[in-house]
């Protein structure tokens, strides 16, 4: 199909919107409400073209391409009005940029300075609502929001959580919870995907950077770190990097500037996790535990089902996630070794999820003299601001290895970022525990894509084993759904929260490029590739860790340290 | 609560609104409880009710007092100087438009044209017209409404 756009033609493909078929040859068209994989809503008017016959402008994002369809995308009343959309927006806008979490990376800022925007020419009344901070993880100012809705439509089209919706009318309509509660009262997981999506500052994750640099400075506290095997290939991105670039050694390096006296790797707990995980999925198998198994390394996920599915919550891998593992061997292994008060260590995470924020905030995950597993959980966002605030240069950077005892790990541990690859490491080490064998070919390559749901069928020795690899909860649901109704057997299935996995997590940096996305899973999957171990159970840290302390998998210990249980959870819905 | 969920078997979300009229007729006012009740019957989250509730100016989320006031905000009024009547309503009793008063005696309302316009600025409690308000007649009008109370009546 062919049609005309600003005097040249182009070929489309039958069913695709305009604004796809724009964005195809190359021309970029702004949007503020568009969200790939997400029904159209028209909501904001940015896309707006002229076409030829058509009296009004039409909205390029939800209109269908028709053959020879004459199309002006920058004329001078398509550029016109966008302007005025956007001067409108910024009637109500505080506009204190210079003070706002979202300056320089805020699109409505961005629009702002595209159209040339100069002057206010519309004033009206400034919101003055007050700041939800209720959530240890996300923070709202609707005095920030401009009603896009794609928070709202993330929240309920891609989770199927639908903890906040428009509220009220007119001037006075905000996004908020029922009764304009709390989002800590709500029935948000968490997630964070409202925070990557939101276009401007009225959602940011809770940033906990002051307790971060007190703690720092802090001449009685050890204070170590760990990083989550995605936060390497996408922090880059802060520091001029391509896309997708893995900077995991420079990164180690920066981190030690900031002061941290040990830098670890979350991947080698990633490793841990699949010890006791694949164990716990034979242990079932053989001995006829509930299944199917879900895995239970994201918090998001781990929330919901308390929420949502109480019923299926023993079918949860009693195993802690990877940072609560490491967190946990950190203060009764390392600590103890060292000589060091476990009180005394100020254990940090760096993730690319606001939900860490909440796990790492549970009661189930503390010691039963309370000390918690881990101290502090920032985001991938938080921790490139810290470099910036002091002044890192990643660039100047040599790359440096991360601090034994938890900093080597088997790219099985790596791959945890990406969906699909917890449950590719699991199936690596499961094999090895029931045949006694290595896997012939490591790669799983059927749960190796961006898809929501990835399902297979994979023979192990004599067994068969029907598994999924799931990302984005309301693809979740669905799966729950067919599995309650009796519509699937499945035995062993990975959710991630988050569409893609945690390379696209609510910690990430914000943006909807979905080829960024693509760029990072790659690039995990190529330090697999490349990788000499490939297997959790062949990390040689992982065996000492087991014969030096922890004996073996599913052990009195790892009961101790490495597993939890979790409980039905009142929600509103 | 059951008797009209009882009228609506097998509805779906289409069947929102004249729920929610039902259950406000009931009980004059939509609790947080009640439409969580709401929200497990039609399987819908309770942000998405709330967010069609609060959309209509129809309902109402506090309780409402014991004696309900409305101000009139149409357009006679309005030139007639209802907002400062409205004004020394907030400072008499101190709550906002759309709540209820802690003692529960009073809710504030503001309403559209109540047809009443020759006698702007109007107030209306419990159907009672007050004509021509001034800010300065408010505390004597809301004290008989206390004496009342005092009184039992």
């Amino acid at each position: 199909m062919k049609i005309e756009v600003n005097g040249n033609n182009i070929e489309v493909k039958k069913g695709q919107t305009l604004l796809d078929a724009l964005k195809d040859v190359g021309i970029t068209i702004p949007t503020l409400c568009h969200m790939e994989d997400v029904f159209p809503s028209g909501a904001c008017r940015m896309c707006v073209v002229e076409v030829e016959g058509d009296k009004n402008l039409v909205p390029s994002c939800a209109v269908e391409v028709r053959e020879g369809m004459k199309v002006k995308t920058h004329s001078p009343r398509v550029l016109r009005a966008r302007k005025t959309i956007i001067e409108l927006l910024l009637a109500s806008h505080p506009d204190d940029c210079l003070y706002c979490e979202r300056n320089g990376f805020c699109e409505l800022q961005s629009l702002s300075e595209e159209l040339g925007i100069s002057e206010r020419r519309y004033t009206a009344k400034k919101p003055d609502y007050r700041i939800d901070n209720s959530s240890v993880s996300i923070v709202k100012d609707s005095s920030k929001c401009i009603l896009c809705g794609r928070c709202v439509r993330v929240c309920e089209e891609v989770q199927g959580v639908s903890a906040i919706d428009f509220v009220g009318r007119g001037s006075k309509s905000v996004v908020a919870p029922a009764f304009n509660q709390g989002l800590n009262l709500s029935s948000c997981i968490n997630c964070g995907q409202c925070v990557r999506v939101c276009p401007t500052g009225a959602l940011t994750e809770h940033s906990n950077i002051k307790e971060l640099i007190s703690a720092l400075m802090d001449p009685d506290k050890v204070v170590v770190v760990q990083h989550a095997p995605s936060v390497s290939v996408t922090i880059g991105e802060y520091f001029g990097y391509k896309e997708g670039t893995d900077v995991a050694g420079v990164l180690n390096a920066a981190l030690r500037k900031l002061g941290f006296k040990k830098v670890f790797d979350t991947a080698f707990s990633a490793d841990l996790t699949i010890m006791e995980e694949a164990s716990e999925l034979v242990h079932r198998i053989k001995n006829g535990g509930k299944i199917p198994m879900f895995t239970s390394c994201s918090p998001g996920w781990v929330k919901y089902v308390e929420q949502f599915y109480p019923e299926f919550l023993d079918n949860i891998s009693s195993c802690k996630s990877p940072q609560q593992m490491l967190g946990s061997v950190i203060k009764n292994y390392f600590a103890p070794k060292n000589g060091i008060d476990p009180k005394k260590i100020f254990s940090v995470s760096i993730m690319p999820c606001t939900a860490k924020k909440f796990e790492a905030e549970r009661k189930e995950m503390a010691s039963e003299h309370g000390v918690p597993d881990i101290d502090l959980a920032i985001t991938t966002r938080e921790l490139a601001k810290l470099f910036k605030m002091f002044h890192i240069d990643f660039q100047s950077l040599e790359p440096e290895e991360s601090d034994n005892p938890f900093g080597v790990r088997s790219s099985a541990g790596k791959i945890f970022g990406v969906s699909g690859g917890v449950m590719e490491a699991a199936l690596r080490t499961a094999h090895f525990l029931i045949t006694g064998k290595e896997m012939e070919n490591f790669e799983v390559k059927q749960v190796r894509d961006l898809e929501g749901i990835k399902e297979t069928t994979i023979k192990i020795g004599d067994l068969e084993l029907n598994i999924a690899a799931v990302s984005g909860l309301g693809n979740a649901k669905k799966m729950l759904e067919d599995i309650k109704a009796g519509k699937k057997q499945i035995h062993f299935m990975e959710v991630m929260t988050c569409p893609g996995g945690c390379i696209a997590g609510g910690g990430q940096p914000y943006g909807l490029d979905k080829n960024k996305i693509a760029q990072r899973m790659k690039s995990l999957y190529k330090i697999d590739k490349d990788s000499k171990v490939r297997c959790s159970h062949n990390n040689e840290s992982i065996k000492n860790l087991y014969r030096d302390f922890l004996g073996e998998p599913l052990g009195e210990k790892s009961h101790k340290l490495l597993h939890t249980k979790y409980k039905k959870r009142k929600t509103n819905y | 609560m059951e008797s009209i969920f009882a009228k609506y078997k097998n509805a779906g979300r289409d069947s929102l609104i004249p729920i929610l009229q039902d259950l406000q007729e009931k009980e004059g006012f939509l609790s947080f409880d009640s439409l969580l009740s709401v929200s497990r019957f039609l399987n819908l989250p309770l942000s998405k009710i709330y967010g069609v509730a609060s959309f209509y100016n129809q309902f109402k989320f506090n309780q409402p007092g014991k004696y309900q006031i409305q101000v009139c905000r149409g357009t006679a009024c309005h030139v007639k100087g209802s907002i400062k009547v409205l004004d020394a309503l907030k400072r008499e009793l101190k709550i906002d438009a759309g709540q209820t008063t802690r003692d529960g005696l009073f809710s504030l309302e503001v309403v559209a044209c109540v047809g009443a316009c020759s006698l702007a600025p109007v107030v209306c409690i419990n159907g009672e017209y007050y004509a021509g308000v001034t800010p300065d007649s408010i505390e004597k009008i809301i004290d008989s409404y206390r004496e009342k109370k005092e009184k039992g009546e």
